[in-house]
């Protein structure tokens, strides 16, 4: 590849083909990277993986319910000002000094290239996302108390994740490249529990696999239990010392997975039926 | 240049807009698609696709337009044998790339196709670093390690997974927005009433802290207060649900949105009433329909202002005298003055922001029993499916008047 910038995932964070691809799309096209995806895939260790993979600097802002867009650019710090006026002996005609820049700012005047994760942007109000559209495309902003003008050195690769608690405007939907995190099927789940798992015993990975994938084809569970979910159990179970051939017949530590009590009722009476239909795995305990 | 396939995702509903289209063709020509037909799946569904739900209209639209492009078994043969022994691959560069581009421009696929064709009744074999016949390294629309802006890739290094046969498997079908809904769906749905929601009438009698202080700054220290509007949600909604007869089938949907909006306490106003078929003079309280608990529908339609909004569920299926005639009520020994076609026309009338919900599928809406009257409610609010799409347009009809 011609282009210098190039990610391919890093040893602790395991990214698909089309995950892959679709991040050297977005930094090719200079576009902000729209990830999505079931809590727990990992959407906002991607930011980091890419970060790590570039070996560049990575600036998160976390996107609050009342959080806005200005202040991701800069915040004029007044009080302070009145106050160093009334009783501090600085001078207060340097606006510059209360000028704060936010994270978008800091992105914006960083001397090198970083990476910018805006996370959860679906939790601040609607008019957020459209608020941000032109700071995102042309890269700069202006300040009117010191009629300065912050623009970008080296474009940040923006990275923005959503959990899809509210529609994001189409306006700003259509500058962004989407990305859908799918849920990673077993082979890849093995490769990412290996991660974090290095020495987890291989037959009590399968056995755990097969029951947590089980778990999650029971239909009408409220929550579906997830990577991160998985994760806890499985240390659960290696600190618990449970033997594997016991997977089979139970699930033991069932509150590391699941988070409701509908969901525990729930399971306990699949769990019953797929007893019943086996005499052998009548037998349970959490 | 694939124009047509912009046409067919339109036709499948995925909103592509002319902006993500040029995106594209910026992407393609600095050969991000990686000249395979895999390479484009994903780049075109990354650049064009904003939402998983459109994932499999996508899906659909590429599964249709790409056709065919899975060549015939015994073609193929003939042509990896051709592409054996093949030049190492060649790494064009930009400029290379796109001065290649303009002279060749994107073809078309019909075209592609029949130039393929005919390219193997002709080719007797092997050809490599060419700029016509099937072979390596070379720059024809055949062959593989080569470029061609719209060539096709046959054999050699792929994704290993035919792009037309990812899309084929449509794994995004649960994502489907126009399946009907859950209950988290329907909150989510719901929610967005709160996010349309006007801040612009009710008193500014909030101090607006921040501004306030800002403000006081400002003015070199002198206190300067700055009110604002509270930020309250200031949608009402009355809800008016079907219950019984033929609504039992979707009883379960019913009870599901019931407790969604229950749940969805943020308006600023919620009223509830159930019907039986049709509404005339009373409407009920709760779900059994009991005239001891009924309000008149006359009262309602007097006390409440008009700018609630209101949402009918229903399947608007019925017999035709429920409708039309007076007397007609299921109930017999209710009677009603008036048929209920003028009840439904009054509150039409008075809270112009207004939707019907219907749990039957739009496209039996045509053929189901109690069709004429569905015709005719039809024509007195707007009527949506009860599913997420619907609900969705639906919520957004309820912001404008009609």
């Amino acid at each position: 590849m011609t282009n210098p910038l190039h990610y391919q995932g890093t040893d602790d964070y395991i990214v698909s083909n089309d995950l892959q691809n679709s991040v050297n799309i977005s930094v090719a096209l200079k576009r902000p990277l729209l990830i999505k995806g079931e809590p727990g895939t990992g959407k906002t260790g991607l930011a980091e993986s890419i970060a790590r993979s570039l070996g560049l600097s990575l600036i998160i802002w976390n996107i609050k319910s009342t959080t806005k867009a200005q202040d991701g650019l800069y915040v004029y710090d007044t009080v302070q000002r009145l106050y160093d006026s009334q009783f501090g002996e600085q001078n207060v005609s340097n606006i510059k000094q209360y000028i704060k820049l936010g994270k978008l700012g800091e992105a914006f005047e960083s001397t090198e290239r970083v990476v910018l994760l805006i996370d959860e942007i679906d939790k601040a109000d609607l008019e957020f996302p459209n608020d941000l559209l032109w700071e995102l495309d042309v890269m700069n902003f202006y300040i009117p108390e010191t009629g300065e003008t912050i623009t970008t050195k080296h474009r940040p690769i923006v990275i923005i994740t959503s959990n899809a608690e509210k529609e994001l405007p189409d306006a700003f939907l259509r500058r962004c490249i989407f990305h859908y995190i799918d849920f990673p099927d077993q082979t890849m789940m093995k490769e990412i529990v290996h991660v974090h798992f290095p020495d987890l015993e291989n037959q009590l990975l399968t056995e755990a696999l097969k029951a947590f994938y089980w778990l999650r084809t029971i239909s009408g569970l409220q929550k579906k239990p997830s990577t991160s979910e998985l994760l806890d159990w499985i240390q659960a179970l290696t600190i618990g010392g449970i033997e594997p051939v016991k997977l089979s017949q139970e699930i033991p530590f069932l509150g590391a997975l699941l988070k409701k009590n509908q969901d525990f009722d729930l399971t306990l009476r699949q769990l019953h039926t797929r007893g019943t239909e086996n005499s052998s795995r009548a037998k349970r305990g959490w | 240049m694939y124009t047509n396939f912009f046409y067919a995702l339109r036709r499948e509903g995925v909103p592509v807009s002319i902006t993500e289209w040029m995106t594209l063709m910026e992407a393609l020509s600095i050969g991000l698609a990686e000249s395979s037909l895999s390479g484009f799946y994903y780049l075109a569904r990354a650049v064009l696709v904003k939402s998983e739900s459109h994932f499999d209209p996508y899906d659909l639209a590429f599964q249709k337009y790409f056709q065919g492009i899975e060549n015939p078994k015994q073609l193929l043969e003939q042509v990896s044998q051709w592409l054996e022994n093949p030049l190492p691959p060649k790494m064009f560069s930009e400029e290379e790339r796109n001065e290649l581009l303009s002279k060749l421009g994107f073809p078309d696929w019909e075209s592609l196709k029949t130039a393929l064709e005919e390219r193997m009744q002709k080719q007797d074999g092997p050809h490599h670093g060419g700029n016509t016949w099937i072979g390596t390294g070379g720059t024809s629309q055949f062959g593989h390690s080569g470029f061609h802006p719209g060539g096709v890739r046959i054999g050699g290094e792929s994704y290993g997974q035919s792009a037309v046969k990812v899309a084929s498997e449509r794994n995004y079908r649960d994502y489907r927005t126009d399946k009907t809904i859950g209950v988290r769906q329907f909150e989510v749905a719901l929610r967005r009433l709160r996010q349309f929601s006007t801040r612009l009438d009710g008193v500014k009698d909030q101090l607006d802290l921040d501004d306030t202080i800002d403000e006081t700054c400002k003015n070199a220290g002198r206190l300067k207060l700055v009110w604002t509007r509270p930020r309250k949600n200031s949608v009402k909604v009355i809800v008016l649900m079907d219950v019984g007869g033929s609504m039992t089938p979707y009883a379960n949907i019913c009870s599901q949105s019931f407790s969604a909006v229950h749940k969805s306490s943020h308006f600023k106003a919620l009223k509830f009433y159930y019907f039986h078929n049709c509404i005339y003079d009373l409407l009920y309280l709760d779900a059994s329909n009991n005239p001891s608990k009924a309000v008149k529908t006359e009262d309602i339609l007097r006390s409440l202002s008009s700018d609630y909004k209101v949402v009918l569920i229903g399947d608007a299926a019925m017999a035709p005298s429920e409708l039309m005639m007076s007397n007609g009520n299921i109930f017999w020994d209710l009677s009603n003055e008036e048929p209920g076609i003028t009840w439904l026309q009054r509150i039409s009338k008075k809270f112009p922001y207004n939707v019907w919900l219907n749990p039957l599928p739009e496209k039996y809406w045509e053929q189901v029993h109690g069709y004429q009257t569905l015709k005719i409610v039809r024509d007195i609010f707007p009527m949506f499916e009860l599913t997420l799409e619907g609900l969705d347009r639906a919520i957004k009809k309820l912001m404008v008047r009609k």
